[in-house]
């Protein structure tokens, strides 16, 4: 057997002795072979990356049967992620990169005309400028597979083109203006929210629905899986629309009563709304409840631009407070925040996790703000690269899907750069393939339309389908329960709250280390808490009072 | 400064001139969001299809008899030959390979009554015909079962014991085995297809007997709280075995260990007549009194299927056909049926990906079927009123009796006992 014979006067946990013994701080007590030691290592790799959690001890199942199936369920999992592992050598294309050579180069200050000049001619023509200064300024969006750009002036100038070929789709000129536009599951549909409704195009222009009942809408995104198009309206009342696109309905219609939403942005993970609110909170919805799922306090002053990336795992929201957040959504934690010179209009996470930010008339992009399987994210010293400052005030920002293209919609038209490293290399031909031909568009839009999930599936957990539901019996009855009292929050707390001192101490103390999440519990203790306080300062004033003004100064404070 | 960006080009994925384009994969996870609720509205529609394309019914052979059919059996070396027998004495053999309304290939009258058993088949004979050789026996035979490879049958009948009679010497007595001072009617025999030297009958006395032909002798007998009319030895694993019962179930046993049943199958709500084990080991088919035939997996309680039509009578016989993809049965009202075995699978050549994605819907349902809109689809059938009704009541009168001895159990010294397992219950007693 090889013994593996690391150089152990390099570790510096070794130290030689005088007769030449060596003490090992971490001394390996199993002769594991190197070759060994590199599979354990690569499976583990492949648990991380393909596989979906943790697997089941099946030692502790008492049940042979279902020892035996489930034994062999974790056997196929196992090897299904080691196999996608393998799988790996397949992939075609690795993505673009933008690195400092030279300790004093930096990569911000790379312009877009270096770039242009030192990636391949194919990629080069992906910068283009559109100068369409007269009905901006131009709201856009890509479609699913990148191919076709969805070009929308605030005064009315609606325009599709496939960018890479240069070719106009469509060109209409509406004369009112354009609130939002957005292209539906493919690109053979898009909306426009006009003066007064929302519209749906076909990519000849035709005008194919109005929907009526979505009045002034700003902001539009849709769930192509769902086909859900979400929908904010801010003026005059604050109201929040998913309406399924494929039957035509509307499946729910809230009102946040949070004040006036004024940017808005979906989880590609788990399909969940996030409203950016004028007093600085970001609120999380889902068309199941009328409540918001979680408000999040993240500026000072109105939320001008949330996006998520598409693991759902990361937030960054820029405010009218010129701060730009990082937030963990999954702790609901903030990472790490930065600051923007003046508010930022817009922001967009690119696929690989390059964050563009446009304010006013710069674009400033950032790399690895988060990363994916760091524990402690780091605070970026400095920006990616940065696009702008030629007088072209920025509306949106959005990264082509599968490309390394950032566009940005400003007042004179639209900017298409190239922004290296940004885009997913390796595209699943079966999930979005922007190289389809008719037929498979076609295909896919069937398959899509017989897969569609339905608006109930969406929750904080996507994966929460399939679950087992571990509530007892009588836990489940409650829930069904209608006429059932509501728990009140305060007796429950008290009753937690053995002893005199420290439950509602212990208790709001975890709840202020999570500070941002303000729920209905967290506001009763809170209330809680003031009460209290209050209490053992009047009871404190009186026995100072019985005491008299010399002694008054040694009653005692009541914890 | 090392730059690179993204480009593919357009050719490599939609090759000029060429239909196919590039189909890449790429596994990330990352790309492939809300997998759980796709892969479950995918098995949605899965288990919805397969009940929709269910129709298990595929056609009756022939004119049928005219009376009813109370014994089928198939030749072992062909796929598509079968014979049945009826109630008036007539034996049919059938050929599946023909078109079905034609499938009946010879016919004789070959007893004076009812036609209990039977095994191989003469092609050549013109129909009508005499039989080659005529055994008597002191009693009226219920059932015959042929060894596997040697030219010897066994008959059972009212005495008791079981006559092994070989073919190639037609006068001489037969060998009897019986179990010391059984006296009672056999209604069944079977040999076992693996172990071939052992048989299993069970008798009116209650009673499961298994004989060994190496040793003349019978080796167990165990007996259960009802009379059972028919038993099936597993092709695959040769010391199960299962008998229908006369209680409406169907017991496995494990025939070295014959004190406790492997497993019970309850669904049916009346005799169950006949029960077989496919050619595969995994699965049994049973023909029942109630009208009705069902199939069952070997390691799950209750039925994966029903089949019944409105023109079923009851069911004496039913069978599966050795390539195990369709089942036989024969019912009272004369008339021999072909079933799928799987009532939503299409004969036929399939294409590759036609294949691929009737695997891939099975797994998804496999998957799924514990989800509550899943399971009511999957599990949902159509079945006679009468069944149904009759269904309940039996519930109904189960948890009764469950509840009354619960009762007794709380305010008596039984308390103390430890509760009998359903698999011990049936068992009344064992001999050795």
């Amino acid at each position: 057997m090889e013994v593996d014979d690391l150089e152990i006067t390099e570790r510096p946990s070794a130290k030689a002795h005088d007769n030449g013994a060596v003490t090992i701080k971490r001394a390996r007590t199993q002769l594991i072979p190197k070759h060994e030691r590199e599979r354990i290592k690569r499976n583990k790799q492949a648990q991380r990356d393909y596989g979906r959690g943790n697997g089941i001890d099946v030692k502790t199942i008492k049940d042979k049967k279902l020892r035996r199936n489930l034994k062999g369920l974790e056997q196929k999992y196992k090897q299904a992620a080691e196999s996608a592992k393998d799988a790996e050598i397949l992939l075609e294309n690795t993505s673009g990169f933008l690195e400092a050579e030279e300790e004093l180069e930096r990569t911000w200050r790379v312009t877009q005309n270096e770039i242009e000049s030192s990636v391949s001619l194919e990629a080069s023509k992906k910068r283009f400028d559109l100068k369409l200064d007269q009905l901006g300024p131009y709201q856009f969006d890509y479609d699913r597979t990148g191919r076709m750009l969805l070009l929308g002036g605030a005064r009315g100038h609606i325009a599709t083109m496939d960018w890479r070929q240069g070719k106009l789709g469509c060109e209409i000129n509406l004369q009112e203006k354009v609130r939002a536009v957005k292209y539906l599951h493919n690109t053979n549909y898009f909306s426009v929210s006009q003066k007064n409704q929302v519209y749906i195009y076909d990519s000849h222009g035709v005008e194919l629905h109005c929907m009526r009942n979505l009045q002034e809408v700003t902001h539009m995104d849709f769930l192509p899986y769902h086909y859900l198009l979400t929908t904010l309206r801010p003026n005059p009342a604050t109201d929040f629309f998913p309406s399924d696109v494929s039957t035509g309905k509307l499946v729910s219609e809230i009102r946040t009563g949070l004040g006036q939403p004024v940017s808005m942005a979906l989880n590609p993970w788990n399909a969940i709304v996030h409203a950016g609110h004028n007093n600085g909170t970001v609120t999380l919805w889902s068309p199941n409840s009328t409540e918001p799922l979680v408000k999040l306090l993240c500026h000072k002053g109105p939320v001008k631009s949330v996006a998520v990336d598409r693991e759902g795992r990361y937030m960054v929201s820029c405010g009218n407070d010129r701060k730009m957040a990082v937030w963990d959504i999954r702790m609901f934690r903030e990472v790490n925040n930065y600051f923007t010179r003046t508010p930022a209009s817009s922001v967009s996470i690119s696929d690989r996790g390059v964050t563009a930010v446009g304010w006013s008339t710069s674009v400033t992009l950032w790399k690895d703000l988060f990363v994916k399987h760091r524990k402690d994210q780091i605070k970026v010293e400095s920006p990616y690269m940065t696009w702008g400052g030629e007088g072209k005030s920025v509306e949106q920002v959005k990264y082509c899907p599968y490309e390394d293209v950032l566009g940005i919609g400003h007042d004179e038209g639209f900017s298409s750069i190239i922004v290296p490293g940004a885009g997913e290399a390796n595209f699943d031909a079966m999930e979005v393939n922007p190289y389809e031909t008719v037929k498979q568009r076609r295909e896919a839009e069937v398959k899509g339309l017989l897969n569609k999930l339905q608006p109930e599936m969406i929750a904080l957990d996507p994966n929460f389908i399939g679950n087992l539901d571990l509530r007892s019996d009588q836990q489940r009855r409650e829930a069904r329960d209608l006429d059932a009292k509501p728990v009140d929050i305060e007796t429950d707390i008290k009753n937690r709250m053995r002893g005199k001192n420290s439950a509602l101490r212990k208790y709001l103390r975890k709840q202020r280390a999570k500070n941002n999440i303000i729920d209905e519990k967290r506001l009763k203790v809170d209330e809680l808490w003031k009460q209290q306080q209050e209490q053992n300062q009047e009871r404190r004033q009186e026995k100072a009072a019985e005491l008299g003004p010399a002694l008054g100064r040694f009653a005692r404070k009541e914890q | 400064m090392k730059i690179k960006a993204l480009s593919r080009s357009v050719e490599a994925y939609q090759p000029a001139g060429s239909k196919n384009s590039k189909m890449p994969k790429n596994l990330d996870p990352a790309i492939h969001p809300f997998e759980r609720a796709r892969e479950y509205t995918k098995a949605l529609t899965a288990v919805k299809m397969q009940r929709m394309f269910a129709q298990p019914f595929l056609a009756q052979l022939g004119e049928g008899h005219v009376d009813g059919v109370y014994s089928m059996a198939k030749d072992p070396n062909s796929l598509e030959r079968l014979a049945s027998g009826s109630g008036d004495g007539v034996v049919k053999t059938w050929d599946l390979s023909n078109s079905y309304d034609k499938a009946e290939r010879w016919h004789t009258t070959a007893h004076e009554n009812i036609v209990k058993f039977n095994y191989t088949t003469p092609y050549n004979t013109p129909s009508e015909s005499a039989p080659l050789s005529t055994w008597l026996g002191s009693a009226s035979w219920s059932s015959l079962s042929h060894h596997r490879s040697r030219n010897s049958f066994a008959a059972a009948g009212g005495s008791g014991g079981v006559s092994i009679y070989d073919l190639e010497r037609h006068t001489a007595a037969p060998e009897i085995l019986s179990w010391p001072n059984a006296t009672d009617t056999i209604n069944a025999v079977a040999f076992n297809q693996v172990e071939t030297s052992i048989l299993g009958s069970c008798g009116s006395d209650r009673s499961i007997v298994f004989y060994d032909l190496r040793t003349s002798t019978a080796i167990a007998k165990t007996v259960l709280t009802f009379a059972c009319n028919a038993i099936s030895f597993n092709p695959m694993e040769g010391m199960n075995c299962a008998v229908a019962s006369e209680d409406h179930s169907v017991y496995l046993f494990d025939m070295r260990k014959v004190d406790r049943a492997l497993n019970i199958l309850k669904d049916h709500v009346a005799a169950v007549m006949d029960v077989e084990f496919s050619p595969t080991g995994q699965e049994l088919v049973t023909a029942s009194y109630d009208r009705t035939i069902r199939l069952w997996n070997r390691d799950q309680g209750h039925s994966r299927d029903i089949y019944h039509t409105k023109r079923m009578q009851r069911c004496y016989s039913a069978m599966w056909t050795p390539d195990s993809k369709y089942i036989l049965s024969g019912s009272d009202d004369g008339n021999i049926r072909l079933w799928r075995a799987n009532a939503s699978a299409r004969e036929g050549i399939k294409s590759a990906r036609q294949r691929q994605s009737e695997e891939y819907n099975n797994a998804l349902v496999e998957r799924y079927k514990h989800m509550p809109e899943v399971r009511r689809i999957h599990r949902h059938r159509h079945m006679p009123k009468v069944v149904k009704k009759a269904g309940e009541i039996k519930t109904d009168e189960l948890q009764a009796l469950k509840r009354r001895e619960e009762n007794e159990r709380r305010h008596t010294k039984k308390q103390f006992d430890r509760r009998r397992s359903e698999r011990d219950k049936v068992i009344l007693a064992k001999e050795k």
